[in-house]
């Protein structure tokens, strides 16, 4: 199938400051593209070019086979919903929704039916003569996604839609959003820096750094192979353990050595290894260390670890212990007993486990 | 309210508090009445006859209540040789301000809403250079505009004169409404451009009915601006296109004989009317437009 959105090599300067640096993306019909990255990496800027919002300095845009780079947003057959809602304050809910059609020349027939289409959809029938000033956060937030809805586009653009709802809301509404990409089956382009939003929502992600691809890859993709040290930090919560340590070839794949404030180095055995040099960072997910006995599988190994803290969090204990000099995270049953000064031992499965180097932070195996 | 918050204060602390509140209102009334004097005394002597005014105290109430001074004084009273009263530059002015406010306001409008939502390089800059425009003395555009307005062929007419004011309110019009508009979302504009709205569009459709508190705003400060100017009024107008402010001067300097108090305390009145009036209606929009700004919703 032809990719719905391609972007070739899109340079973006504001004056002499360059914002997005050779940016290469392209996605099916029915992909749900999430843009994720720290706040400043450019990624609403992405989204704002693929809108035609903001001109882009150099490289190509193609939407559904179109070269769309110079043409003007109401002709690129998008719909956007934006962080703030953006909804017109002087006019009614049904006003909101229909005022596109109504600038494109749209009788009123089409209108009234396509309207109520979507207020059905959305459940917002009973808002439909209120102002937005009358509404909620969630009532807005719907109305704002009518507003796109109603135009049935090629792609739908999202901007951190949920950041101004509250906690509780904002699952909901995410929920909600993934089932509207199920049922639709649309293609959409989704900004936020949540990346939790990132690996519910996405079939396909993007991290941004700096106006520069990190990574793209499926959320599986992104969460197990983390390209370097900034997706493996960025990406999961609580965050990817990395822990330097020096890597030495051993008689079965490679002797991993890691540093203890008092002791022994713990020294652990890596059987698939590729060829590593000497320093390596060693990364692994607060999940892959486990209680011993919990774990089972070729990559599985002991180690006894001094434990620091202990943070109960209802479905999980976390238990914070040091090694190499950083404070390593385990994520253990809830009913795990540690006591902070103790000894605890933990199974630590090395099938997981990612390398980066620790000049370039780029991923290893 | 703070006696009840503290019930247990004590009662000389609540003594002093009523004593400095009734010094407050004392003195406040003392103000008041201050600054009430100079209307008290225009009212009652324009409603007195030349004779009491001659006879009687300043500040005393009329005996003999007359409005033939207003009479004189609209209809009647002479302006160097015409005797016509105030009424012809009464509507002089009102055919000068009406659309000189409209225009200065619309054209404001506008501009706000460009430099406010339509960046563009260099936009800073301009609305840099219209503000400027704010604080140039009348004084210094008296000779060059009389140049331009002879060459475009309206000197001494109530076009020229819209001219001119419309020209000098660019400059705050501009100004009320960037600074209204700088408050709203730019992602306002941007939803209404994914809608496929232009530039005129979204300024009929979302901005204007917007404005009201600012378009309040900006009709109130116009119209006072373009009412009370004397100085453009008296440099650029002649013999029948003068504004009421210069007729009112004429009134008051021009006679000879007796001078009729009574008839220019009328005039001054009715010369400060409109400005008045529109102060009582609105005013309380203007309070409230200079203070509001961001948009909810």
């Amino acid at each position: 199938m032809a990719p719905i959105l391609e972007i070739q090599n899109l340079y973006k300067n504001y004056g002499p400051v360059e914002i997005l640096k050779d940016i290469n993306i392209a996605i099916e019909p029915g992909d749900f593209l999430v843009l994720v990255g720290p706040s400043g990496c450019g990624k609403s800027t992405l989204l704002n070019c693929i809108a035609g919002l903001e001109p882009i300095t150099s490289g190509k845009l193609m939407i559904d086979g179109t070269d769309m780079t110079d043409v003007s947003p109401k002709d690129r057959d998008i719909a956007m919903v934006f962080q703030s809602y953006a909804l017109y304050p002087t006019m009614t809910v049904a006003k909101n929704i229909t005022f596109g059609m109504k600038v494109r020349g749209v009788d009123q027939a089409t209108q009234a039916r396509k309207l109520d289409e979507v207020a059905t959809q959305l459940q917002i029938e009973q808002l439909l003569h209120r102002r937005p000033g009358q509404l909620s956060g969630g009532q807005r937030q719907r109305v704002a996604m009518g507003r796109a809805l109603v135009r049935d586009p090629k792609l739908f653009l999202f901007d951190e839609p949920l950041s101004n709802l509250d906690a509780k809301l904002r699952v909901e509404m995410r929920s909600e959003i993934k089932k509207l990409h199920q049922t639709l089956g649309a293609t959409m382009v989704y900004v936020t820096h949540d990346q939790i939003e990132a690996m519910t929502l996405a079939t396909k992600i993007v991290v941004l750094k700096g106006g520069v691809i990190q990574q793209i890859g499926t959320p599986a993709e992104i969460y197990n192979k983390p390209a370097n040290l900034f997706v493996a930090d960025f990406m999961g919560s609580p965050a990817m353990n990395l822990i330097p340590a020096k890597a030495r070839a051993g008689g079965t794949g490679a002797q991993i050595e890691i540093a203890r404030g008092t002791g022994a180095p713990l020294v652990l055995t890596d059987q698939n290894a590729p060829s590593l040099p000497e320093d390596v960072i060693l990364g692994l997910r607060p999940e892959d260390i486990a209680e011993a006995g919990f774990r089972a599988g070729v990559g599985v190994q002991q180690a006894s670890c001094l434990v620091d803290m202990v943070e109960p969090a209802g479905a999980d204990t976390y238990v914070v212990s040091e090694l190499g000099g950083k404070q390593v995270t385990a994520r253990l049953h809830a009913e795990t007993v540690a006591t902070p000064g103790e000894m605890l031992d933990l199974s630590i499965d090395m099938s997981k486990v990612s390398y980066f180097a620790p000049e370039t932070g780029q991923r290893l195996n | 309210m703070t006696d009840l918050a503290y019930p247990s204060a004590k009662k000389s602390d609540a003594f002093g508090k009523i004593v400095l509140r009734w010094l407050l209102y004392f003195l406040l009334g003392i103000f008041a009445l201050y600054y009430l004097m100079p209307l008290f005394v225009m009212v009652t002597t324009s409603l007195k006859s030349l004779e009491e005014i001659r006879t009687g105290s300043l500040v005393a109430l009329p005996r003999e209540v007359t409005f033939d001074a207003w009479r004189t004084a609209w209809s009647g009273a002479c302006t160097g040789i015409q005797c016509e009263g105030l009424r012809p530059y009464f509507w002089n002015s009102v055919m000068l301000a009406v659309p000189a406010v409209m225009i200065s306001t619309f054209i404001g409008a506008l501009n706000g809403y460009v430099v406010a939502q339509w960046r563009f390089p260099g936009a800073n800059i301009i609305f840099s250079l219209m503000l400027f425009g704010c604080f140039i003395p009348f004084q210094v555009v008296l000779l060059p505009m009389a140049r331009l307005l002879g060459m475009m062929g309206i000197a001494g007419t109530i076009p020229g004169l819209i001219f001119v004011h419309v020209i000098y309110g660019i400059g705050f019009t501009t100004l009320f409404f960037r600074n209204y508009y700088v408050s709203i979302p730019s992602e306002l504009t941007k939803a209404a451009k994914v809608d496929g709205a232009g530039f005129f569009r979204i300024f009929w459709s979302i901005f204007l009915p917007l404005s009201l508190p600012i378009i309040v705003v900006t009709v109130i400060w116009q119209f006072t601006q373009i009412w009370n100017d004397f100085l453009f009024g008296v440099s650029f107008s002649q013999a029948g296109t003068q504004p009421v402010t210069v007729a009112l001067n004429n009134i008051v300097n021009s006679t000879t004989g007796v001078k009729e108090y009574n008839v220019d305390m009328a005039a001054a009145i009715i010369a400060a009317a409109p400005t008045l009036l529109v102060y009582i209606v609105a005013g309380k929009y203007f309070i409230r437009g200079l203070t509001a700004g961001s948009v909810k919703g």
